[in-house]
C-alpha cells in the first residue's frame, strides 16, 4: 500500500524538514534541479578539512525529495568527504536494486519503499547528486537528474 | 455524491450511452493496485477502441506490404487502405482536397515540418514569429530554433489569471514584421479553447499566416480548417484514440506547393539523377520514406470511430461532465483550479496547498486512478501560474461522473495522508 512509500518518518520529514535554511558561511553550494517535477534545491555544506562540520538545504519538492534531503542532512554531519560519498553509493544501490537493505544505512532505509516506484526514484535522488556535485566541484554548479 | 449530481450524473450518462462505449476500450477493463482503472490522462494519450486495434491487427495479418510501389497485390490493398485514411481525414478537418493533408508522426513533427520547410524559406533577418503564452514546448521550441537561426524575433501573447489569451494585447503586436502566428487550438495544460478564428483573422488582416496547434482540440470538438481559414492546422493520432507515431498536417495547397521539402528518400520523388532530382506532388513531396503504414491505417479506423459517435455528441457529453468535475473539484478546500477560461475542453488542472503534484500522482495511482503530474510540457505556464508542476485530470468521452466521484474520493485520501 502506499504506506509503504510514505512512511511516518518521511512524512515527519516533508512537514518539518530539518537542517531547512540558508547558510552564510558555507564554504560548498551546489543547486539541483528536476525539470520532471520542477524540483529544485540548493545545498549549502560546512567543511573543516575534509569533515563535513555543517550541512543544510533550502528548496521546494515532494514530499519524497524533501524528506531525502532532510534525513540526508542529518546523516552527514560529522562524516568525511569519502565517507558521504560511500554512504551517496549505498543510498543509490537501496533505491535502486533489489540488493538485500542494508543496516549502516540508518534512518536512510525508510526510503526503501521507493525501489517499487521507479518514476520517484530521482525525486529522493536529487539532495544526493546535489551533494556530489558539492563535494566534487566546488564552483556552485547546477545538477540536474535530467 | 448528493442527490442532486446524482441525478445530473444519472441525466447525463443516460443520454450518451457511455457503459456501451466503454466496452470498445478493453484497456479501461482491469484493476490497478486492486482498484478499477480509473483514466484520467487522454490529454497525454486516449485509449485505442477495438477497432483501431483489429485495423492494424489486421493490417498486420492481412495486407501487410510497403505501399506506393509494388504492382502486387498486397502492396494495392496497403496503398488504398493507407490513402483511405487521407479521405477520412479530409473528412475530420473538411479541408478542400485530400491532397492538403500530409501524414506526419504527429503535432511536433507537424510543426516542426512547417518551421523548417516555411520558416527557412520565408523567415528574414528582422521578421516576427508570434506564440500565445500557453503553448505547449512543441509550439515554442520549433520557433525558438528558427528565429535563432534566421535572426528573427519571438513574439508571445500574455494571458490573463484565468488562462485566456488578451487579445488586444495580441493586436499590439501584430505589425508588418509578423510572419507567422502559431497558437494552440485547446491547451494541453490549461484546457483553455483559445478563439482562433479571430487569431486566424487578425494575423491574415497584419499579414501574417497562422499556423494553429489542434492536438488537444480535435478529440473534443469539430474542426473545420476552411471555415478557420487556417493556413496550416496539426494534430496527433493517438489523442483521437488511433495510434502513437502517426498525425497529419494541414496546409493550405499554394502554400504547400511553394515550400521546399522536409526530407530528402523515396517516396518524395519524381526522378532521381546523380545531376538533380524533381521531386514529387503535395503531399507525396513532405513523406520521405517508409511511413507508419499500420498507424496511418489505424488513424483511418479513429477517424471513422469518432464518425460514429458523432464529434458532436461527445462535445456534449464531455462539456457536462467538464462542468460536472469543475463543480466538485471547486468544492475542496484547498485546492485550486489552474485554468479556470470561460471557454474549456477536457482539462482539470490543480495545485493543492502544502502537497507536491508527484505525491497526488502517486496515492492517486495507488487508487487505480491515473493523472498526469508536472509541467505537462509547458513551462513558460507553470511559472506565470507561479507553481512548480499541477496535476491534471484530463477527460475523454469514455470517462463518467462516477470516475470524478473516484478522483475527489482520492484527493480526499491525498489530504488524510499529507496534512
Amino acid at each position: 500500500m502506499v504506506h509503504d512509500l510514505y512512511q511516518e518518518i518521511i512524512l515527519d520529514h516533508s512537514k518539518r524538514p530539518r537542517n531547512c535554511h540558508p547558510m552564510d558561511d558555507a564554504t560548498r553550494k551546489a543547486e539541483g534541479y528536476n525539470p520532471l517535477c520542477g524540483d529544485k534545491l540548493k545545498l549549502f555544506l560546512k567543511m573543516e578539512g575534509d569533515i563535513v562540520k555543517d550541512v543544510s538545504f533550502v528548496g521546494s519538492g515532494c514530499a519524497i525529495s524533501t524528506a531525502s534531503a532532510s534525513l540526508m542532512t542529518e546523516s552527514l554531519k560529522g562524516k568525511t568527504r569519502d565517507e558521504a560519498l560511500k554512504l551517496l553509493d549505498k543510498f543509490h544501490e537501496l533505491l535502486t536494486t533489489d540488493a538485500a537493505v542494508r543496516e549502516d544505512l540508518g534512518k536512510l532505509v525508510v526510503f526503501c519503499g521507493v525501489r517499487d516506484y521507479p518514476a520517484r526514484v530521482k525525486c529522493a535522488t536529487l539532495a544526493w547528486h546535489t551533494l556530489k556535485s558539492a563535494l566534487t566541484n566546488p564552483d556552485e554548479p547546477v545538477v540536474s537528474t535530467e | 455524491m448528493s442527490t442532486l449530481t446524482n441525478q445530473i450524473a444519472a441525466g447525463f450518462d443516460a443520454v450518451f450511452d457511455v457503459a456501451k462505449i466503454r466496452e470498445d476500450f478493453p484497456v479501461l477493463k482491469q484493476n490497478i493496485h486492486g482498484r478499477p482503472l480509473v483514466y484520467l490522462d487522454s490529454a497525454a494519450t486516449a485509449q485505442k477502441p477495438f477497432a483501431v486495434i483489429d485495423a492494424i491487427r489486421r493490417f498486420h495479418e492481412v495486407d501487410c506490404a510497403n505501399i506506393h510501389r509494388g504492382v502486387h497485390e498486397l502492396s494495392q490493398r496497403s496503398t488504398a487502405a493507407y490513402e483511405e485514411t487521407r479521405v477520412k481525414a479530409r473528412r475530420f478537418l473538411n479541408s478542400k482536397t485530400k491532397n492538403e493533408l500530409i501524414f506526419v508522426r504527429g503535432t511536433t513533427e507537424g510543426i516542426n515540418l512547417v518551421s523548417s520547410s516555411w520558416g527557412r524559406k520565408n523567415v528574414k533577418a528582422g521578421d516576427e514569429i508570434v506564440i500565445s503564452a500557453m503553448e505547449h514546448h512543441s509550439n515554442i521550441v520549433p520557433w525558438q530554433m528558427l528565429c535563432e537561426e534566421k535572426d528573427a524575433k519571438l513574439r508571445v501573447i500574455p494571458m490573463n489569471d484565468r488562462g485566456e489569451l488578451l487579445l488586444e494585447e495580441y493586436e499590439k503586436l501584430l505589425n508588418p514584421r509578423t510572419r507567422m502566428v502559431a497558437v494552440a487550438h485547446v491547451s494541453n495544460a490549461l484546457g483553455t479553447i483559445n478563439p482562433v478564428q479571430q487569431i486566424i483573422q487578425m494575423a491574415h488582416k497584419a499579414g501574417a499566416l497562422a499556423l494553429i496547434d489542434g492536438a488537444q482540440a480535435v478529440p473534443h470538438m469539430k474542426v473545420d480548417v476552411q471555415a478557420l481559414d487556417a493556413d496550416f492546422y496539426t494534430f496527433s493520432g493517438h489523442k483521437i484514440f488511433g495510434p502513437t507515431g502517426i498525425g497529419v498536417l494541414y496546409g493550405k495547397t499554394r502554400l504547400l506547393n511553394a515550400m521546399p521539402p522536409y526530407q530528402g528518400g523515396g517516396d518524395m520523388i519524381r526522378t532521381v539523377t546523380f545531376e538533380k532530382t524533381t521531386y514529387n506532388d503535395v503531399p507525396y513531396k513532405f513523406e520521405a520514406g517508409t511511413p507508419n503504414i499500420a498507424g496511418g491505417i489505424g488513424m483511418g479506423a479513429a477517424f471513422d470511430y469518432m464518425a460514429q459517435i458523432g464529434i458532436d455528441q461527445i462535445a456534449a457529453y464531455e462539456h457536462e461532465l467538464l462542468a460536472y468535475g469543475t463543480e466538485a473539484l471547486s468544492q475542496i478546500p484547498g485546492l485550486r483550479l489552474i485554468g479556470t477560461a470561460r471557454e474549456k475542453a477536457s482539462v482539470l488542472s490543480f495545485v493543492m496547498e502544502g502537497i507536491h503534484p508527484h505525491d497526488i500522482g502517486t496515492v492517486l495511482d495507488k487508487q487505480g486512478i491515473a493523472v498526469r503530474t508536472g509541467h505537462h510540457c509547458a513551462q513558460p505556464v507553470m511559472d506565470w501560474f507561479g507553481v512548480p508542476a499541477t496535476t491534471r485530470a484530463s477527460l475523454a468521452f469514455y470517462n463518467t461522473a462516477a470516475e470524478i466521484d473516484a478522483l475527489v474520493a482520492g484527493i480526499q485520501k491525498v489530504k488524510e495522508i499529507f496534512s
